[in-house]
């Protein structure tokens, strides 16, 4: 009886908008959660991906649109009435009450009966590897720990969804490596659903079934890691997820899906990926751009106009007539000093084009 | 796993409140009793067939007041949702209906018929003579429209209002209807009564001519005779601004930037002003330099000058309130100059300006908008001032008196009165608005919370010294005034005759005993106890509204609440003679009859200092995280749950400081009240300014004084407990010491300042 289980529930956007007056936080989106999965909304400040967040929580409720948890309309339901709990930014811990009451609290308005009250919270620090810290004080504790019993707090209620707002943002670096995991950990043992936002790509593509990249109020990209990082639809996506460099090209033919890419002097077969010929964009990965002696073939001309060794690889800025591209090398035997004239040469998969 | 909620039988919260409005319909007396209700007397009376104590259902039985019937049928209107959800829409719109109908219903038949049948003409011709009359409404009358209220929020809850919140929108409308009945109905039909002639009809020519009267806006005392009451007020106002202001930068700066040990005594002085009777400071001026005052006789004595009057009037004002609110604005100045962010001045310097520089091109600048505040509150405060202007004021009208003397007075011209308060309202409520639209919005805090460090530079020797001049004769002027208080209490008659004695407390606080034990025989009994009752009732009650009113202007989202904070902070601005003047009009006849009772006293201090725990409120809440309020939310509690077991645990300290506060305010209040006391039902502060009046200046004196040692111990108990209180936490132990600054702070949160 005493353990924490999981209630997994799918969440489904409908064309779902947030304005506040004449701003509007979310425009139009539609997104599809399965049951089980960690999905994370990842964008800069201010794309709307709190706003989304707190929607599905019903801190916010949606201005048009419809919300669906477990396939059940909540559009209108607030928070106290959603079976949706969220792990804040802040933590948000009841500083008057000790951290057994706290991981209590919700229980209490769930209607579990009072035995299975404190059981289900012991259970909840149990999972959290906090079973003897059940006494003190939430200030009594260090700020990982503090974390730990915010996710006790929100899980042991069993909730359909569980949201974490920039859980790890108060941590530092290398406890925030460890608590990303944990958190992964517990999703993947209880088959939660948990939708998570952040604004640090990397911790993204380490936690995420899948990342719903926003940018402006809109979706800008909805994929797995791998897709978001080697296949973007867009420009930003190609920039914000990792580095990219970003060249105007052109789209001579395409055949079979394959497009013939001119980029100045150099030519590429590459996927089309739906791209018309015409003038295209092209992403390239800072590490899918080789350095070639000058003049070899296939390649843009370019001089180097910034070296740094930085250890296990070496980063270049390499000035050519198509703008300054950012590569990195993991040759470090032999170091490009700057002024060097090379040849840029594209790594056969990599490159990618995305729309104009 | 989270619970739906019952669909079947009844919504509980639309049953709690049906029942309270049958009970107030068919159980509870509808019309007010002679005596006190909660004697239950009326039990013997009668009850339930005798009509002076028939609930409305046996009246309607018997035929009799018929109008009341329809409520017998609204409050059956609701029993048909028997089994229905509140998402049904016709459950919301039924409760709307049925309780915006029966508020409506309930204040047109109130108004409409009175003690004399019809109150209005058009009435009479529209239905005929009517023989029949009604009183003031009671307990039973209160707790059915209640009832109506509460069923129509529930319905606007259930249509979606804030959210669908019931505890919230109940909360909205349980602070609009309060403060609309008890501040603005009051304060409309007092501009009404502005209008009406002495023989009873309306005239707007004879307000215009009043309004605008010499005897408010003469110029005389620039070409020898006496200036108008209206300008009068506003001379003294201004300069009672700029001179508090002036002192109270001079102590800020002193606390603040000066290597000054004492800091602590000069906080101290800040409490001075919450525990005085504000005519105190008055009489303490009149002892020192009144026709047989200490230091009029010294100086006579000396140089041989015939002592004058001199000091009553704008100079004796003058100095009475410039001592009772330098204070305050040292309160509000405090914070500005602590606020200015030492950084600032640190880059200044780096930057080669000296330290004179810094301070006149930086420092200054940014204290700006808080000078700008003290003296908006220093006009404000000098505007409503009464109990000096009473005690002093010789020859000197103000509006706050004349407006006091014309209902009052030989003259009893409420419609003259009702003018003055409009052009003292006009004053204060323009320095309201002033303040709260020119400076309220902007935020001129330069503190940014995080990685601010640094040290405040030192002043420039010289501006130092002088600082420390003035504030040192200031401080010694005022403990000189307290002492006189104290010394004059001893004293058997001041001016002739200083043997000390004991016989003005003996007079007024002496005990007896007699075979029925202990006797109060000393003659202000009677009114300390009626003041501590009164104030004892009135704290708590204020406290809570003042907090749940906090809670929706903080935490809270809906349509209006621009127009909600307005409303409620209003009461700060409206002085407290208006207040009292629009009480005595607006319920001295049916249907709200309550002058003569303790209620209207209650009512006054609730509304009078309600701002007071607003602020307290806002302040404390606004330092309470966000996110633990939608954490509670999300974890499932509703807003009344999370409101309950969250906000109020964490706001501990400032629930003790509002109570507190509203309770010492109630018993050194004396503008309002003046007007609502009773033989039964007598102030202590009242009691004082009668002494005054009958030249018993010694049982005026003994009597304030104990009222400050009474209150001294009150706010030194208070300290005692919300500053032992400890949470093993960094943060909370801040919190903690910031509002324990918060038994003094609501003074110094101006209106529009949070």
């Amino acid at each position: 009886m005493s353990e924490v289980r999981s209630n997994a529930a799918t969440v489904k956007f409908d064309h779902v908008t947030k304005r506040y007056g004449s701003f509007t936080a979310v425009n139009d989106v539609s997104l599809d959660i399965e049951a089980g999965k960690l999905v994370t909304l990842l964008g800069p400040s201010g794309c709307g991906k709190t706003t989304t967040l707190r929607m599905i929580a019903g801190l916010e409720m949606a201005t048009e649109g419809r919300i669906m948890i477990g396939g059940k309309d909540v559009t209108c339901l607030p928070a106290t009435d959603r079976d949706v709990s969220m792990v804040f930014q802040s933590y948000a811990l009841f500083p008057h009450m000790t951290v057994m009451e706290n991981v209590e609290y919700g229980l209490k308005f769930s209607g579990v009966p009072k035995k299975e009250i404190t059981q289900k919270a012991q259970a909840g620090l149990e999972l959290v590897g906090l079973a003897k810290f059940g006494h003190r004080l939430p200030s009594e504790l260090s700020g990982g720990q503090q974390q730990r019993v915010a996710v006790a707090r929100a899980l042991v209620l069993e909730p359909q969804v569980l949201l974490f707002d920039e859980p790890l943002s108060n941590l530092d670096a290398k406890l925030r490596r460890h608590v990303r995991e944990e958190i992964r950990e517990i999703q993947q043992n209880l088959g939660l659903t948990v939708v998570y936002v952040t604004h640090d790509q990397e911790e993204a593509l380490a936690v995420s079934d899948r990342i719903v990249v926003m940018n402006n109020a809109v979706i800008a990209q909805d994929g797995t890691p791998r897709d978001l990082y080697e296949a973007p639809a867009n420009a930003f996506v190609a920039d914000f997820i990792g580095e990219a460099n970003i060249f105007d090209c052109e789209i001579e033919s395409v055949s079979k899906a394959i497009a013939t890419v001119k980029l100045g002097p150099v030519t590429l077969k590459l996927p089309s990926r739906g791209q018309t010929p015409g003038p295209a964009k092209l992403a390239a990965r800072p590490r899918r751009i080789e350095l070639a002696k000058a003049g070899a073939q296939n390649t843009l001309p370019g001089k180097i106009a910034k070296s740094t060794y930085v250890g296990s690889h070496a980063e270049y800025v390499v000035s050519t007539d198509k703008g300054e591209i950012f590569i990195i090398s993991q040759d470090v035997d032999q170091i490009h000093a700057p002024e060097a004239t090379v040849g840029v040469a594209f790594a056969r998969s990599g490159p990618v084009l995305i729309g104009a | 796993m989270r619970a739906e909620s019952s669909t079947a039988g009844f919504h509980p919260t639309v049953l709690l409140w049906l029942a309270v409005g049958w009970i107030g319909y068919a159980v509870v007396p509808w019309y007010g009793l002679d005596d006190n209700f909660f004697l239950l007397g009326w039990l013997l009376d009668g009850y339930p067939l005798d009509d002076d104590v028939a609930p409305a259902l046996f009246l309607n039985l018997q035929g009799q007041k018929l109008w009341l019937a329809p409520f017998a049928l609204l409050l059956a209107l609701p029993l048909t949702l028997y089994g229905r959800n509140r998402n049904d829409p016709l459950f919301g719109k039924l409760l709307i209906a049925v309780g915006a109908i029966g508020m409506g219903w309930f204040f047109m038949q109130g108004f409409g018929i009175g003690l004399r049948g019809w109150n209005f003409a058009w009435l009479n011709q529209l239905f005929g003579e009517l023989d029949d009359r009604q009183f003031g409404m009671g307990y039973g009358a209160l707790l059915t429209v209640t009832a109506f209220l509460f069923l129509f929020c529930v319905g606007l809850a259930a249509r979606g209002a804030v959210g669908g919140d019931v505890f919230v929108v109940s909360a909205i409308g349980f602070v609009v209807a309060t403060v609309g009945v008890f501040i603005f109905m009051p304060v409309l039909q007092m501009l009404a009564n502005a209008l009406v002639t002495p023989d009873g009809g309306y005239s707007l020519g004879s307000f215009i001519s009043k309004i605008f009267s010499e005897r408010l806006w003469s110029l005389g005392c620039f070409t020898g005779t006496r200036c108008g009451v209206a300008l009068n007020s506003l001379f003294l106002a201004i300069l009672v601004g700029v001179l508090t202001t002036l002192l109270g930068l001079v102590f800020a700066l002193v606390a603040t930037r000066t290597g000054f040990r004492y800091r602590r005594l000069l906080r101290a002085l800040t409490v001075l002003p919450i525990i005085t009777p504000p005519f105190v400071i008055g009489l303490a001026i009149i002892l020192l330099f009144g026709l047989s005052g200490a230091v009029t006789q010294f100086v006579s004595g000396i140089f041989g000058i015939q002592p004058t009057r001199w000091v009553y009037g704008l100079p004796g004002l003058l100095m009475a309130q410039v001592l009772a609110f330098t204070p305050i604005a040292f309160l509000v100045l405090i914070g500005v100059v602590e606020g200015v962010s030492p950084s600032m001045e640190e880059a200044s310097q780096t930057l080669r300006a000296n330290r004179w520089q810094t301070f006149w091109n930086v420092s200054l600048p940014l204290m700006r908008p808080g000078l700008a505040n003290a003296f908006l509150l220093g006009f404000i405060e000098s505007m409503a001032d009464f109990g000096n202007p009473l005690v002093l004021g010789g020859n000197f009208d103000v509006l706050s008196t004349e407006i006091f003397f014309a209902i009052v007075g030989a003259q009893n011209d409420p419609a003259q009165a009702a003018v003055l308060a409009i052009v003292l309202l006009f004053f204060t409520l323009g320095a309201f608005y002033a303040q709260r639209f020119w400076l309220g919005r902007k935020s001129y805090t330069t503190m940014s919370g995080k990685g601010d460090a640094g040290v405040h530079p030192r002043l420039p020797s010289l501006l130092e010294k002088g600082l420390f001049t003035v504030a040192g004769l200031w401080a010694f002027f005022t403990i000189f005034v307290y002492a006189t208080i104290f010394y004059g209490s001893f004293v058997t008659r001041w001016g002739i005759d200083y043997s000390l004695t004991l016989q003005h407390y003996v007079k007024s606080f002496s005990i007896g005993r007699t075979e029925h034990g202990i006797h109060f025989s000393g003659a202000a009994w009677s009114s300390f106890w009626t003041t501590i009752e009164i104030a004892l009732i009135s704290a708590p009650l204020t406290a809570a509204i003042g907090l749940v009113t906090a809670y929706l202007l903080v935490r809270q989202h809906f349509k209006g609440k621009e127009a909600f904070e307005f409303g409620t902070m209003l009461s700060f601005a409206i002085p407290g003679t208006v207040i009292g003047v629009a009480y005595v009009i607006a319920f001295n006849v049916p249907p709200i009859e309550l002058t003569g009772t303790g209620i209207i006293l209650v009512l006054s201090f609730i509304f009078r200092n309600m701002p007071v725990g607003v602020r307290a409120g806002i302040a404390s809440m606004s330092q309470i995280d966000k996110s633990l309020d939608e954490s509670s939310l999300t974890l499932g509690a509703n807003s009344w749950q999370t409101f309950r077991k969250v906000i109020l645990p964490l706001l501990r300290p400032a629930i003790l400081a509002a109570l507190v506060y509203s309770f010492v305010r109630a018993m050194t209040a004396i503008s309002a009240i003046i007007f609502l006391v009773s033989a039964r039902y007598d102030m202590s502060t009242s009691y004082i300014v009668g002494r005054v009046e009958n030249n018993e200046y010694g049982i005026a004196i003994a009597y304030s004084t104990v009222l400050i040692v009474v209150m001294l111990i009150v706010i030194g108990l208070m300290q005692l407990v919300v500053g032992s209180r400890r949470i093993g936490r960094r943060g909370v132990e801040s919190d903690m010491s910031q509002s324990r600054t918060n038994v003094a702070a609501p003074v110094v949160q101006t209106p529009g300042a949070g």
